[in-house]
């Protein structure tokens, strides 16, 4: 379970407070305008921001002493995922070993895991010449790869043509069935939430609500 | 708006001027020197020996500073934050407002002979080190293009993703792999056109060799160039020497042709009051990549090291302004009559220059945006950075030649100067309006035209808005310059005419040095103020959102 636990953050004239506690293997789908803290939240739970008071609990452990990297947490963001002088087999290799020293069975589950987003074939391919559903696709494996019970998106779909989005929710769905992980989709579209079969959390004035 | 002017007649007219103030002195000159003996040159060694030192001291400069500008704009760029850095930044982008016989000055009693530094060192009987020639020519060099390429570089490594930069905390990278695998190739790819810049600009480095160069052992082409007019009025050397530098330059700027493939050299460093991008600290992405007390140490010790070096001759140069001679050399009438020189000429080269600038890219961007002629219109811009390749004392030589049958070239000197200086500051001119009048044209030029907005009502209300921050930008960089310019007085002063920079490097060769001191206080000041001013008084208050 992930409790979000009276997390209160002031940046300057705006204020949140955030109170939720979330299934190990749920999917939410986080919804709210523009500018309302949507990401904000997202970067409090990955420690890239630090909240003013209150608590972040994984399975009971508090999360707010741990680094980005230590934190159960992975994050597949809207864009800017990859390397552009990194192969796609490198890429998605930086969530196993940021050095890029890989033994033959990290090699091997690098491949399996670009197996599972369609991608074999791929792999020695530079993001530059993918389209951008299929560089999506590899950050996404990367974050599958490195086996963190949290998948955090940041709308990742936005930058997609309407096509590619619903294969990629489609695929999405598959992965999560396989992976179950806790996910939580900031997304600014009713229907992908719909389309994930998401529950909705709705964020206005700086707290959340949640729906049916 | 009954009558209008054709598109093509400010372009044609700023061309015509350009054309009549560059080819015919060049031809004049090519004429006097009548048939070059190359063979001659080919074997004469005191001009192969020139020619191998400009190359030489100008490539280890560019090493240097490039080697010395990577760590700093590291440094800054992992120190997002910390309480004055928005100031030091602010310092790096000064290198070009300063004048560079004003930063001599600071650097000689800072480095030289009798310099802070040797005075440091004799205190543990450390014998003075060696400083004219090479090492000070290298000192001078970096102190001008170490900042230049450290706020460059930092440019590039400030456009990486926020989110980048996330990814490296989320997947636990060491400060090794974030070089390897973000910061280098962020850096990489502005390297070589930032490495022909800094070439270039020391291989026609004319004030700094001239001032700290020792003798024939250490003289560039353009330090040649000079003494073979002024001092022995061998026309046929100066040619035969103009003509290798501008085989040089061409060349130099036929490879910066190639290497260009971004524009993010721009002139955005020296906009005022920026920076205040990330308003809540703790929260800047990069924030704890680089843990620990030992980073902290070596972050420090690089931006002390950077800032000493650059502040330090600033420091030593404002320090000794003040002294016996302050009052004495400020009621001087020569030191007056060469400010009054020195404000005209700064002045009148910056509008004419600015003018320059407009009259070309008002064609150039008819013919790029709305006659789509795109490579032409980048033709006739190219015109406007004719002095790249013509150095101002080969521009110089031929003035002087051209106009010295019909008169008195040492009473118009000032005219000459200023034709000179409105050269050299065109190409920041076009750099700077160029991509705000194109946007001010083509962004909205089709709205515009379907709403009727055009003429007066167009410029008061949707260009002059846009464009005015350039405008000021671009007046107060070609002034500065203009004033701080010592090449072209060098060639056409005298005991009648001079300005700030020629006063000042008179009074140093005579080692009249209080005196040089407070000279140079005084022109770092004007050309403060000149900036500062006009930027004042023509940008306009900042505005939100801006």
């Amino acid at each position: 379970m992930l409790e979000i636990d009276k997390l209160t953050l002031s940046l300057g004239p705006r204020h949140w407070q955030f109170d939720l506690s979330l299934n190990t293997h749920g999917i939410y789908a986080l919804l709210g305008r523009s500018g309302s803290g949507k990401s904000t939240l997202l970067n409090l739970i990955a420690g890239f921001m630090h909240p003013d008071k209150g608590d972040i609990r994984w399975q009971g452990e508090s999360l707010l002493s741990l680094e980005p990297a230590e934190r159960p947490v992975t994050s597949l963001f809207q864009q800017q995922n990859l390397f552009n002088h990194l192969t796609v087999r490198q890429n998605v290799g930086l969530g196993i070993d940021p050095g890029l020293k890989l033994s033959d069975r990290q090699i091997l589950a690098i491949q399996s895991v670009l197996e599972d987003v369609g991608l074999a074939g791929h792999e020695n391919k530079l993001p530059g010449s993918l389209s951008g559903g299929e560089q999506q696709r590899v950050a996404l494996a990367r974050s599958l790869l490195r086996r963190r019970p949290i998948l955090l998106l940041d709308e990742p779909f936005s930058a997609l043509d309407a096509l590619t989005r619903q294969e990629m929710t489609a695929l999405l769905r598959q992965l999560i069935e396989t992976y179950k992980p806790c996910v939580i989709m900031v997304t600014h579209d009713e229907d992908d939430a719909t389309a994930m079969q998401a529950e909705v959390l709705r964020l206005v004035d700086g707290r959340i609500t949640r729906e049916g | 708006m009954s009558t209008r002017w054709p598109w093509w007649a400010s372009g044609t007219a700023a061309l015509l001027i350009i054309a009549a103030m560059t080819l015919l002195p060049l031809a004049a000159m090519l004429a006097q020197a009548g048939a070059i003996d190359w063979q001659g040159i080919a074997n004469n060694t005191y001009l192969l020996r020139v020619i191998r030192f400009s190359l030489y001291q100008a490539l280890a400069s560019t090493v240097l500073a490039l080697l010395s500008a990577i760590p700093v704009a590291l440094a800054l760029s992992h120190k997002p934050t910390f309480p004055g850095r928005s100031l030091i930044v602010s310092l790096f982008s000064l290198s070009l407002v300063i004048p560079t016989i004003v930063a001599i000055y600071g650097i000689v009693a800072v480095f030289g002979r009798t310099g802070w530094l040797n005075e440091f060192l004799a205190l543990s009987d450390i014998k003075p080190l060696a400083f004219y020639g090479l090492p000070g020519i290298l000192i001078a060099h970096v102190f001008f293009n170490m900042p230049l390429a450290a706020r460059i570089l930092l440019n590039s490594l400030e456009s990486i993703p926020a989110d980048n930069w996330r990814l490296c905390r989320q997947l636990g990278m060491t400060p090794w792999t974030i070089f390897r695998h973000l910061e280098w190739h962020r850096m990489k790819h502005q390297l070589p056109a930032l490495a022909l810049l800094i070439f270039t600009l020391c291989f026609t480095s004319f004030a700094i060799v001239m001032t700290l160069g020792g003798g024939p052992r250490s003289t560039t082409i353009e330090v040649a160039i000079y003494q073979a007019l002024r001092f022995d009025f061998d026309i046929t050397l100066a040619v035969s020497l103009a003509c290798v530098q501008l085989l040089i330059c061409l060349s130099l700027m036929a490879l910066s042709t190639v290497l260009r493939h971004d524009n993010s050299m721009g002139f955005d460093i020296y906009k005022m009051g920026q920076n205040s991008k990330s308003d809540t600290g703790q929260d800047d992405p990069r924030q704890g990549l680089w843990p620990g007390t030992t980073w902290n140490l070596i972050h420090g010790g690089i931006l002390v090291i950077g800032i000493v070096f650059v502040l330090l001759p600033l420091l030593a140069l404002v320090l000794s302004s003040f002294n016996g001679k302050t009052l004495s050399v400020l009621l001087d009438t020569t030191t007056l009559s060469a400010l009054s020189n020195t404000v005209a000429v700064s002045l009148t080269a910056a509008c004419l220059s600015v003018t320059l600038g407009l009259a070309l890219l008002q064609s150039t961007r008819h013919l790029r945006i709305r006659l789509a002629r795109e490579r032409m219109g980048q033709w006739l811009q190219l015109t406007g950075n004719i002095i790249l390749v013509l150095p101002p004392l080969v521009l110089g030589t031929g003035l002087f030649l051209l106009l010295r049958p019909l008169a008195d070239v040492f009473s118009i000197a000032l005219i000459l100067v200023i034709m000179i200086n409105s050269l050299m500051a065109l190409p920041f001119v076009l750099r700077i309006l160029e991509t705000p009048m194109m946007n001010a044209a083509s962004a909205q030029d089709r709205l515009l035209r379907s709403l009727g907005i055009q003429g007066w009502n167009r410029w008061r209300h949707i260009d002059w808005p846009q464009l005015r921050k350039p405008l000021a930008l671009s007046l107060a960089l070609s002034a500065t310059l203009s004033a701080g310019d010592l090449s072209a007085i060098a060639l056409f002063g005298s005991e009648r005419v001079r300005t700030l920079p020629l006063l000042l490097y008179q009074r140093m060769g005579s080692y009249r040095l209080e005196e040089a001191a407070v000279t140079a206080g005084i022109l770092l000041l004007t050309c403060l103020l000149l900036f500062a001013a006009i930027q004042w008084l023509i940008g306009g208050k900042e505005r939100a959102g801006n």
